[in-house]
């Protein structure tokens, strides 16, 4: 077997500083024990380490099968040890944990459909993770991104009037190819409140031109707030701030209520998808989102069965789609997905495995955000996806979420496959008719 | 604009204004806004390429903008907006700007009776609140959470007093946020400070802090609570004692704490948006006593009513003996007060106004895509493309509706009786 890596990170190395034995201890202990439950238990217990999870890893295939990086494996070097030991594991234990939970799993729950128990080793990676938090040994960047969270409410230390700005001039440009296009900000009463993730006002503005492009065509009646809110996004998931988490989640909710709009679509996400529609709900009380959410991918769907998206031109190239994660195994829209494709696309080549079966990206659940010290460990462990999208042969994929164009580009780089990455919003802004184009 | 209870309360309808009557040419018509009295209609419209306006009752404002935008009234009825004037944003009133332009502004805000007018600036990379037309003396490198005073004299906003570089996360846990009343901070830190708030005289300013990564309280005039809890949510003040309360989080179970004590057992999966009564002898909140069921609960008691999807705009009836909010069940909203809700189910309701004399309740409710007000229950025989919200008269008998049925806005006065039968 191959030597294991540690990386070195500065929170996770000068946060372990500050640990003592006593405060691991204790911070174990009260996590396993009050927030765990009898979940924890019942897949402790039921796990007969039959491995039979091991191949839905991509972290362990591209590893060469390496048992260290199965499921199970990144079990027994995290959670099981602690259980054994009743907390009292060393502080270079728990720096270790921290990188098998935070960085070589993806929370993808690829895993969780080969188990014939059902054990969700997402679940238990995600205690590691939350142990982690209180013990404030999370890696930099990720932890440098939910403090922006908690300080803005947004992704990206976006200041409110940045995001305004933003917007305002995206209805600009809109304007020299659409002249009466709107963007309406903070419209009452609006059907559909847009929410975006934190990077598209700061570096991918594109995409809140196409959705408005998109929005302004089709004739929906939407508006974007003014006010913050507007982010979607949520690495407090992801860090095992579930407090943050819910802060969050609250200020979504909230500005979709003060604004009266009937339902929230959100644009190409998917762990964000995850924190709306699943998660962040539900730590706050509500077992649905009080306000409807629909994925950009439902919405596309929705658009063009209702008439109201027409196809002008197809995408000649042949295309390949990847499933995210978060909207496929967490809300089944492969089928719609697919359908807005095959509207759009000539050319639809199949990756295999796919749908609800599909690899990750390696981005997702967080791994990307880690950020720079841990990107070459990240794209080794996702050989395989690099060798499914060889098997293609196609020069163009669409990945309908933000971290999974991340991690795909990551791949594609290293890798050298000659793949050109797209969201199915941009696909749908060049060849839907836009009657109202100059 | 009169006063409130000068308005024209006398019985009878009119129409106000065609809304495709403008005195200037224009490419389109944005939003259409109701002023309080009922009296205008208003909205953002362009008048040539990259220039806007503001229509009020037909008339145009003199002023030309390359941009307008956020158009709202202020409860004394003067019309502002925001407008971006040759890169200079200044905030219109009644079509006249401010004296002073800015970088930025953004979120016009109002005092109670709308004689004080504020917005947040960013300027030079430097952020803080411009109140009737004159920036903070002190701006900051971020600010947020701004607020005005129900009375306009102070504002305050969360602001970052220490600068940050790009993944400085230690140093963002030593605490770079404070609070600043008028653009001066409090002397202390925190990691995060959220929803400050005014007490009843301006003299205190209470607010959520979070002291490090996982724990929690409320600090009033930047002095933290003793009690750390695992979360909090917006502290509010006894309108006479000047006590401070928070909806708080203790081992997984939400209660409220008094200034840092206990006051409601923490039973409920969540409990938040609590109010005092105007006399303060009453203290009532959205709470979930049962995981995905919503409700309100006075001074700790759940209401029997419960909801699945949503509670919002809970609202107290001027004599602090009546509650009313929203609640939405399998997508639909309604009304409920005093433990009941309303029979008629909604695709959108907004907030319920209750009469000065506290005996009937009224909301905007949207069904099918029209538009009515409802009171005590009782839908409103008319509805309409659009409407604004229902106000009722000084003596509570009748109520001002306000209303956009075939590109006319019409303002109309009923006898409340007419309406509940
Ligand atoms: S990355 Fe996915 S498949 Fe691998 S252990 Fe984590 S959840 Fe399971
Ligand atoms: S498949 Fe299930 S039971 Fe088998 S090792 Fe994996 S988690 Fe344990
Ligand atoms: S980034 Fe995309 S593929 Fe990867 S975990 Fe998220 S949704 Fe899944």
């Amino acid at each position: 077997m191959k030597e294991r890596v540690w990386i070195q990170d500065e929170g996770i190395d000068r946060g372990a500083e500050k640990l003592t034995p006593e405060r691991i201890e204790k911070t174990i202990n009260a996590v396993l024990g009050n927030e765990a439950g009898a979940r924890l238990k019942a897949y402790v217990e039921t796990c007969a380490h039959c491995g039979l999870c091991a191949e839905a890893c991509h972290f362990y295939m591209s590893r060469d099968k390496d048992p260290r990086f199965s499921p199970v494996g990144k079990v027994k070097q995290t959670i099981w040890e602690m259980l054994d030991k009743k907390g009292k594991v060393s502080v270079e234990f728990m720096k270790q944990a921290v990188q098998v939970a935070q960085t070589e799993c993806n929370l993808c729950r690829r895993c969780v459909q080969y188990c014939p128990f059902g054990i969700d080793i997402a679940y238990m990676m995600s205690l590691v993770r939350r142990i982690a938090h209180k013990l404030e040994i999370t890696p930099l960047y990720i932890q440098d991104t939910a403090h922006s969270h908690s300080a803005t409410m947004n992704q990206m230390w976006v200041k409110d009037d940045e995001w305004i700005d933003a917007l305002h001039w995206q209805e600009d440009e809109i304007r020299e190819e659409l002249p009466a296009a709107r963007i309406p900000l903070d419209k009452e009463g609006a059907e559909i409140m847009y929410s975006v993730i934190g990077p598209e006002p700061k570096f991918r503005t594109q995409l809140i031109y196409q959705a408005a492009a998109i929005m302004n065509e089709t004739g929906c009646d939407w508006t974007m707030p003014a006010t913050p809110g507007w982010d979607n996004s949520d690495m407090a998931m992801y860090t095992g701030d579930s407090e943050m988490m819910g802060r969050l989640k609250r200020m979504h909710f909230d500005t979709a209520a003060r604004l009266r709009v009937k339902k929230i679509v959100m644009g190409e996400c998917g762990h964000a998808f995850r924190s709306v529609y699943d998660t962040g709900n539900r730590v706050l009380g509500w077992r649905m989102p009080p306000v409807p959410v629909i994925h950009a991918l439902e919405f596309y769907w929705d658009l063009l069965n209702s008439g109201k998206l027409k196809v002008a031109k197809k995408f000649e190239e042949p295309v390949t789609f990847h499933d995210p994660c978060n909207v496929v195994r967490g809300r089944g829209l492969h089928e719609k997905a697919r359908e807005v494709v095959r509207a759009f696309c000539t050319n639809l080549v199949e990756m295999y495995p796919n749908k609800e079966h599909n690899y990750c990206c390696a981005a997702g659940g967080g791994v990307i955000n880690c950020g720079p010290p841990f990107k070459n460990a990240r794209v080794e462990g996702n050989r395989i996806k690099a060798e499914q999208l060889r098997a293609t042969g196609v020069k163009v994929c669409i990945a309908p979420c933000h971290n999974c164009h991340g991690g795909l580009e990551d791949i594609i780089h290293k890798y050298k496959l000659d793949i050109e990455l797209k969201f199915l919003g941009e696909i749908i802004y060049d060849c839907m008719e836009k009657p109202n184009a100059v | 604009m009169t006063q409130y209870s000068a308005w024209d309360w006398g019985v009878g309808s009119k129409t106000v204004a065609d809304l495709s009557a403008c005195d200037c040419d224009i490419e389109w018509r944005e939003e259409s806004l109701a002023s309080p009295d009922g009296e205008q209609v208003a909205a953002v419209v362009k008048t040539g390429d990259a220039e806007f306006g503001v229509c009020v009752n037909g008339e145009c404002w003199e002023p030309r903008y390359e941009r307008v935008w956020y158009l709202k009234y202020s409860p004394d009825g003067r019309l502002t907006a925001l407008a971006n004037d040759q890169g200079d944003w200044t905030l219109c009133v009644n079509g006249e700007q401010w004296e002073e332009g800015y970088g930025f502004l953004w979120n016009t805000m109002f005092s109670k009776d709308g004689s004080v007018i504020a917005c947040c600036v960013a300027d030079s990379m430097t952020y803080g609140m411009v109140v009737d037309g004159v920036a903070w003396e002190n701006l900051y490198a971020n600010a947020n959470n701004f607020i005005l005073s129900p009375d306009g004299r102070k504002s305050a906003a969360v602001v970052q007093t220490v600068p940050l570089g790009q993944a400085e996360i230690f140093k963002f846990k030593e605490g770079v946020y404070s609070v600043a009343v008028d653009g001066e901070a409090w002397d202390v830190n925190f990691v995060n400070a959220w929803t400050p708030i005014f007490n009843t005289d301006t003299s205190l300013v209470a607010a959520q802090i979070r002291v490090n990564l996982f724990d929690y309280t409320i600090a009033v005039n930047g002095k933290p609570w003793a009690e750390i809890f695992n979360q909090v949510w917006e502290p509010r003040f006894h309108p006479k004692t000047n006590a401070v309360v928070a909806p708080v989080r203790v081992s997984g179970r939400w209660g409220m704490a008094r200034d840092g004590k206990l006051i409601w057992q923490p039973t409920f999966f969540q409990v938040w948006q609590q109010q005092f009564n105007p006399s303060g002898d009453q203290l009532a909140a959205i709470v979930c006593p049962e995981y995905g069921r919503w409700t309100l609960a006075v001074d700790g008691k759940p209401w029997n009513t419960t909801f699945g999807d949503m509670v919002m705009d809970m609202t107290y009836s001027p004599d602090g003996r009546r509650l009313a909010a929203l609640g939405k069940q399998d997508g639909k909203w309604t009304v409920f007060a005093d433990d009941r809700p309303w029979s008629g189910q909604y695709d959108m309701c907004y907030a319920p106004v209750f009469s000065p004399d506290s005996a009937h309740v009224a909301a905007r409710v949207e069904k099918q895509g029209r538009f009515t007000i409802v009171v005590n229950g009782k839908e409103y025989g008319t509805t309409f493309d659009q409407c604004f919200d229902p106000t009722f008269s000084p003596d509570s008998s009748k109520v001002l509706i306000r209303g956009i049925a075939g590109g006319k806005y019409q303002r109309i006065v009923e006898p409340v009786t007419q309406i509940i039968g």
